[in-house]
């Protein structure tokens, strides 16, 4: 007969609890242990303790670990691509402002938080297209000279700031009453769903230019701005179907006993609920489409991952592949991991609020 | 008048005669630009373009396509080859992204944060990355054929890609494939026969373990007879290179690794919201049945979590099969690379291979989604 164990202090027992239970547990466990070991130890050397941090070329690397110092040589090309260096100011300003005016609206208190955050959204982006592009008394810059994380966040935020808007439309064009409207509506979104994002960049960059009148030339950028939000456009729609799916009917109907019209109902009572229900679905379609920026390098247009790309035909820097995809990657997976956590807190935050 | 302005039928056409008017204006614009634009740059539109010799090199091909072959054999040769890979993925991507999704679930910490990791990393980073990093980073790091990996002296991996040895009669195969399809169709036959029997008497008769010797054992048996019995074209080293069996170019071997792993991710999140939508109280019930934790998964968990799993798994193989054009950014002949950039260079006839290549990918995606609707009409469960 077996007798009972003296009890374990209690960090012991949670430990044998989750790790050694059984004695299949305690083997899966020394198993993983033994994986993470084999993993992190050789991982822990290249990244950080055998790494070279300091010094200006490829000379410098003396240690077996990663060439720290090629990013370092490189970080103002990974940020700002052919930007010229003179006109990076602009860049920084936009940046800048963005994030102040991000951290401003994000602040609960703040008085007439609506209305500032609907002139928000209609100065901001034609403010930065012209510090980025120039004219009006700027040096205008050309947008092949562009590149890097600044137009992976370019690229993101304007064709989201036309997906969200058109997603709308077609989420509520594929709700309509009237049967033609619904129709377009559904072959626009299947279609682009329909389609790898891939082959859409290639026909917005080679139909785009056939389909305008000639001499009309639509700016490469451009092109691949439209494609990437016509696709995903069609997503948001989808996304933003779930949320009215799930408003209750009632809602429509109280509002249009009220005696609004078909715009103010959806103005002031549909999509404000609706909206708030599909946000988590929304955000997962926009770390969608912030992944999908990378596919501009098809079109030999250089984001982040195409400027590290490009960086390793560097005859100077001959060899530094895992530096520069480490380094791009670790980019990608902080804001895409960063914007999901934001909208599962704020997701949990809901539920808390409707007591759910 | 004013109130036959504010019928509701009356506005709704008159709405929808606008919304019409407005496309088929924007249609006729970009019409009407488009063919301006092809008479000026003096490209005669038509299909006639696929039955020209291509003259275009494709490294690797099962097809056995030659660039003195028509455009037409060319497309076709993009098409197997985007299925050839979007199959083998779709295997690998599904054994490891159930794995993971269990792994996710385990009672083990360890176990179930290593999934975690595994899901976190691969979903955040974008597909792209791994197929630049697989086919620049990893492959490109392997050694020369001089000095390749040698799994067994039949299997070689190098930087030039991964040669196998083919047999060099595929009859017994042949054999061994139609052996294993009669089987499974006895297998199918048996199970229906033995769940018709419990009904009627409530004898029970053991259908899985029937099922592992007709539908694994003895198929497997088969195809190791059939190996032994055919001689195989084995890679040999020649001078800089192996010669002889197949070779699976690095550029599918990188887009495999990637599809496959990044998908898998995706898959293992399925399968986890599939399994953790049966409520527990159902799985207490079972074993308070007496239920043995083997028929527990199979009677009380699986016929609740596979429907909830196999929708969304089968809208990720539709992306997985979308996302091997990614293989156009390392120059892997799919569709895409082949055919939207080497045939539309050569041939000039954008419209016309846009429309096909974008046809293509419509009619794999109606397809799946129709099989979907019929799996799920199949598959719903009754609840009162």
């Amino acid at each position: 007969m077996k007798t009972a164990a003296p009890p374990l202090p209690g960090w012991l027992a949670v430990l044998r609890q989750r790790l050694f239970a059984t004695w299949l547990d305690t083997v899966v466990s020394l198993l993983c242990l033994y994986v993470v070991w084999r993993v992190s130890v050789p991982l822990m050397q290249w990244l950080l303790i055998e790494a070279n941090w300091n010094g200006t070329s490829r000379d410098d690397c003396t240690s077996s670990g990663a060439c720290w110092v090629f990013i370092r040589a490189r970080f103002a090309q990974f940020m700002y691509g052919l930007y010229p260096v003179p006109e990076r100011w602009r860049v920084d300003l936009l940046g800048l402002l963005a994030v102040f005016a991000g951290a401003a609206l994000s602040w609960r208190g703040l008085p007439r938080r609506q209305e500032i955050m609907v002139a928000t959204v209609l100065i901001l982006p034609p403010l930065g297209i012209w510090l980025l592009y120039g004219g009006f008394g700027l040096k205008i810059v050309e947008t092949r000279e562009w590149g890097g994380l600044m137009l992976t966040l370019f690229l993101a935020i304007y064709a989201g700031l036309i997906a969200v808007p058109l997603g709308i439309l077609l989420a509520l064009g594929r709700r309509s009453r009237l049967p033609l409207i619904r129709f377009a509506s559904i072959v626009f979104i299947e279609f682009w769903r329909g389609v790898p994002i891939i082959t859409v960049i290639f026909l917005a960059s080679l139909l785009l230019p056939l389909i305008m009148p000639t001499g009309f030339n639509v700016d490469r950028l451009a092109r691949a701005v439209i494609g990437l939000a016509f696709v995903i456009a069609a997503y948001m729609a989808e996304a933003v179907r779930g949320g009215l799916q799930a408003l209750p009917e009632g809602q429509t109907e109280a509002a249009q006993a009220l005696g609004l019209g078909y715009w103010r109902v959806t103005r002031l009572i549909v999509l404000p609920q609706a909206l708030r229900i599909s946000l988590p679905a929304m955000t997962n379609e926009f770390i969608a489409l912030f992944k999908n920026t990378t596919l501009v390098l098809i079109v030999s247009i250089f984001d982040l991952l195409g400027i590290a790309q490009a960086a390793l035909a560097d005859p100077a820097w001959v060899g530094m592949n895992m530096e520069a995809y480490v380094f791009a990657g670790a980019i990608y997976w902080f804001a895409c991991f960063g914007l999901s956590q934001w909208s599962r807190s704020r997701e949990k935050r809901l539920q808390i609020a409707h007591g759910r | 008048m004013k109130a036959f302005l504010r019928d509701r039928k009356v506005r709704d056409i008159f709405w929808q005669v606008m919304a019409t008017i407005a496309l088929v204006a924007v249609v006729v614009f970009f019409v009407k630009n488009a063919s301006d634009n092809m008479v000026k740059a003096g490209i005669a539109s038509g299909f006639n373009f696929l039955w020209r010799d291509s003259g275009i090199e494709v490294p690797f091909n099962i097809t056995g396509y030659k660039p003195s072959d028509t455009i037409w054999a060319l497309l076709w040769t993009g098409i197997v080859n985007t299925l050839l890979v979007s199959a083998a993925s779709v295997v690998l991507a599904t054994v490891v992204g159930f794995t993971v999704g269990l792994m996710r679930l385990s009672h083990n910490w360890l176990l179930s944060t290593l999934a975690a990791v595994y899901i976190e990393f691969v979903r955040n980073i974008p597909l792209l990355f791994f197929v630049l990093f697989w086919y620049f980073g990893v492959l490109a790091a392997l050694p020369t054929p001089k000095e390749s990996f040698d799994f067994l002296g039949v299997i070689f991996l190098n930087r030039r890609g991964l040669s196998i040895p083919t047999p060099n009669d595929a009859s017994g195969f042949h054999v061994a494939l139609l052996a294993s399809l009669v089987l499974i169709g006895v297998q199918i036959g048996l199970a229906r026969w033995a769940k018709a029997r419990q009904a009627r008497t409530g004898q029970d008769f053991p259908v899985w373990s029937a099922g592992f010797v007709l539908c694994g054992a003895l198929p497997l048996a088969f195809f190791v007879w059939a190996g032994v019995l055919t001689s195989w074209d084995l890679p040999v080293l020649r001078g800089f290179n192996y010669r002889g069996g197949f070779v699976l170019v690095p550029e599918f071997v990188a887009l495999f690794m990637a599809l496959s792993t990044y998908t898998a991710g995706f898959i293992a999140e399925v399968v986890r919201g599939g399994i953790q939508s049966v409520r527990q109280g159902q799985i207490d019930a079972a074993r308070a049945l007496g239920l043995t934790p083997g028929r527990v998964v199979r009677l009380v968990v699986n016929p609740q979590a596979m429907p909830v799993i196999i929708p969304p798994i089968t809208s990720q193989y539709l992306n997985l099969i979308k996302n091997s054009s990614f293989g156009a950014a390392i120059a892997y002949p799919e569709i895409v690379a082949v055919f939207m950039g080497s045939a539309l260079v050569a041939t000039g006839q954008a419209i016309e291979i846009i429309a096909i290549t974008l046809g293509i990918y419509l009619t794999i995606g109606l397809a799946v989604s129709v099989f979907m609707n019929w799996y799920n009409a199949r598959h719903r469960l009754v609840t009162r």
